[in-house]
């Protein structure tokens, strides 16, 4: 069995994240200094340390300090106690919605100077994340699509739409992510039976939802809070089917297990990293110069083909082939997560989803 | 001045105590009563709502669940334990010693570790189911994860070692003529194991169950791997919203609930069972 930490396996790199911020003190910049920057720890670090920060590197010569951080909502609680202490665990890193959301909600992110990233207009509107002024605090930095996994022993022909979640024939043989927050359910049973995640920009249309949504209830064998969890038991059979993420799928392929991704027709999850700036960062210019070296059609051609991750602006842009881009995303319109329904209505979702859940 | 002496012995340990339990208990009981802000997340306040969200039969259930199945656990595991601990006073100071070194290393082994490693060994790939297909006993292999069998095994394999170290001094200090004195008015060594040694270490018993107890109520990660939604713990779900939510204030709650759940066991349990005792 392959034990590559993946960047949302979360109780593995705790620990280890919780380490990394506390040998890492904030010492006074000297000039020529390296950047902090955070990537999700595991094969994702690796593969930013091996083949994005040498070219940064080499293009600008600020040299980078990588950090490994651990899955969003763990990480915002460390940038959060740093702030009260007046320090930022990393210059610049990267996040998902959820957590991005309500941190910024928090103020615990700087507003970015767009006269610095020359590169931003190559990312549309959805990748450029901004406060209610219009300042500007998150620019799209990866995507990655979470899609309908299969074990092609145990299920030969891979369903292709997220109605087979609901299907009878695979009682308790499906496994699904434990939380509301990171699983995009509601979103998907939106985008399955309601025609689009619009339905759920009202509690009532919420509520309409979880009823559809709990029907599946007898085919989930696993709740899964731990990727590694899943992908065992996808890898050897013993849940056949469930949702995963697209990329850790292609690699679990392509070391031969029987495990296959597929695109539903209503859509893949589409989840992204942005890149954000945590309070009391000091280098700013440096970490300008790194956000814009990261919107550039080169770097995100350069990440797909080596991260594994679908670019954040057009693919037009970029130099990657068909195959190269098949390999990474979908041609068809992804599903979009309603990150905002999480902060509104975050009790109701989260009470309603615990008492689903347990039956 | 020997009064005055003896009270500056304290003033170490006091202030450890109240640094690093008193404090972050009391900002715990405060983050519990605080209200919701749009500025900062949220402020000091006396406000029961996250107390009220607690109040609905979800949640109650939640933590009786908790309750029991712990309450399970530190009675299983003493069943295992004990007999052994008391086999193992038996032996010579060598073969002691290797037996408590090897539970020791036990010890060192993460919940993390030990909740996959289980998953394995339930599995229906390479799991137990096999060796009962082997022996004929089943027809074809299964898997036994995830269900409240495999989260109380692995509990109870997490809480055995831990019997062990706490019921050992007990039991080796057991003064041995009192089950010769059992023996020679004949009593059978089962009756004497039952009317003497049980009786005469019941308060090594009762103090290794509730730690077992309360240590069980903080695992948070094998219900969450082997387990179902409806077998995760109260600690699984403060967890969830301490992270996963941004819900300080309802985790806190949570977390309140639980210690005054544990603390009532622990004065039930030390009421009941050690009040009539001389």
């Amino acid at each position: 069995m392959k034990s590559n930490l993946t960047r949302r396996r979360f109780m593995a790199t705790t620990a280890a994240a919780g380490a990394a911020a506390m040998a890492s003190p904030s010492i006074l910049r000297a000039a020529g200094a390296p950047i902090r920057v955070g990537t999700y720890g595991g094969f994702f670090e690796e593969s930013f340390k091996q083949f994005i920060f040498p070219e940064f590197t080499a293009a600008t010569g600020i040299e980078v300090q990588s950090i490994a951080v651990p899955t969003g909502e763990t990480w915002l609680v460390q940038i959060k106690n740093a702030a009260r202490a007046n320090t930022a665990p990393a210059d610049v890193s990267l996040m998902a919605g959820t957590p991005r959301s309500e941190g910024a909600s928090q103020g615990l992110f700087q507003t970015l100077d767009e006269s610095k990233l020359s590169n931003l207009g190559n990312l549309s509107d959805t990748f450029q994340d901004r406060n209610a002024d219009g300042g500007l605090f998150g620019v799209g930095g990866v995507s990655w699509y979470i899609t309908l996994c299969t074990n092609s022993d145990e299920i030969p022909e891979a369903p292709t739409s997220w109605a087979a979640l609901w299907d009878d024939q695979y009682a308790d043989q499906i496994g699904v992510l434990g939380l509301a927050t990171n699983s995009f359910l509601l979103e998907v049973t939106a985008a399955t039976h309601f025609g689009g995640t619009d339905i759920l920009s009202t509690k009532d249309g919420i509520a309409q939802v979880f009823e559809k949504l709990s029907e599946i209830v007898p085919n989930v064998r696993l709740w899964y809070k731990d990727e590694g969890a899943f992908q065992q038991a996808l890898q050897e059979g013993e849940i056949p089917m469930g949702q995963y993420y697209h990329d850790v799928a292609g690699l679990a392929a392509a070391e031969g297990f029987p495990v296959v991704s597929t695109f539903p027709k209503e859509g893949g999850i589409l989840d992204s990293g942005y890149w954000i700036v945590p309070q009391h960062v000091e280098p700013m210019d440096e970490v300008h110069e790194f956000i814009n070296f990261m919107s550039t059609p080169e770097t995100q051609a350069l990440l797909s083909r080596n991260v594994g991750t679908a670019p954040v602006i057009d693919p037009a842009l970029t130099d990657l082939s068909e195959d190269e881009l098949a390999a990474v995303s979908s041609a068809g319109a992804p599903i979009i997560p309603r990150y905002d329904i999480y902060k509104d209505h975050a009790d109701y979702i989260s009470d309603t989803w615990n008492k689903m859940i347990a039956g | 001045m020997g009064g005055l002496a003896r009270y500056l012995t304290l003033v170490p340990s006091s202030v450890m105590i109240g640094a690093f339990f008193a404090v972050p208990f009391a900002l715990i009981l405060l983050t519990s009563v605080s209200t919701p802000d749009d500025a900062q997340d949220y402020i000091y306040a006396f406000d029961l709502q996250h107390f009220e969200r607690f109040a609905t039969w979800f949640y109650i259930e939640r933590a009786l669940f908790s309750a029991g199945l712990c309450a399970l656990i530190a009675v299983l595991s003493l069943l295992i334990a004990f007999p052994f601990t008391y086999m193992l006073t038996g032996f010579g100071p060598r073969a002691q010693n290797t037996w408590l070194i090897y539970i020791l290393a036990q010890l060192s082994l993460s919940e993390v570790l030990i909740a996959f490693s289980w998953q394995i060994l339930l599995s229906r790939t390479a799991g137990l189911a096999n060796i009962l297909v082997w022996f004929g006993l089943a027809e074809k292999s299964f898997s036994m994860a995830p269900s409240a069998g495999a989260v109380l095994a692995a509990l109870v394999y997490l809480a055995v070692p831990f019997s062990v170290l706490l019921l050992f001094p007990a039991l080796s200090r057991l003064d041995k003529s009192l089950i010769e004195a059992a023996r020679t008015l004949g009593g059978s060594p089962l009756r004497t194991f039952f009317t003497v040694v049980i009786p005469v270490t019941r308060p090594a018993i009762i103090s290794s169950g509730v730690t077992i107890f309360v240590l069980t109520l903080g695992a948070i990660i094998v219900p969450q791997v082997l387990g179902r939604p409806q077998h995760w713990t109260l600690s699984v779900l403060i967890t969830d919203q301490a992270i996963f939510n941004f819900n300080m204030p309802f985790a806190s709650a949570l977390a309140v609930v639980l210690l005054v759940l544990s603390a009532s066991v622990i004065f039930a349990v030390t009421k009941l069972t050690g009040g009539n005792k001389s």
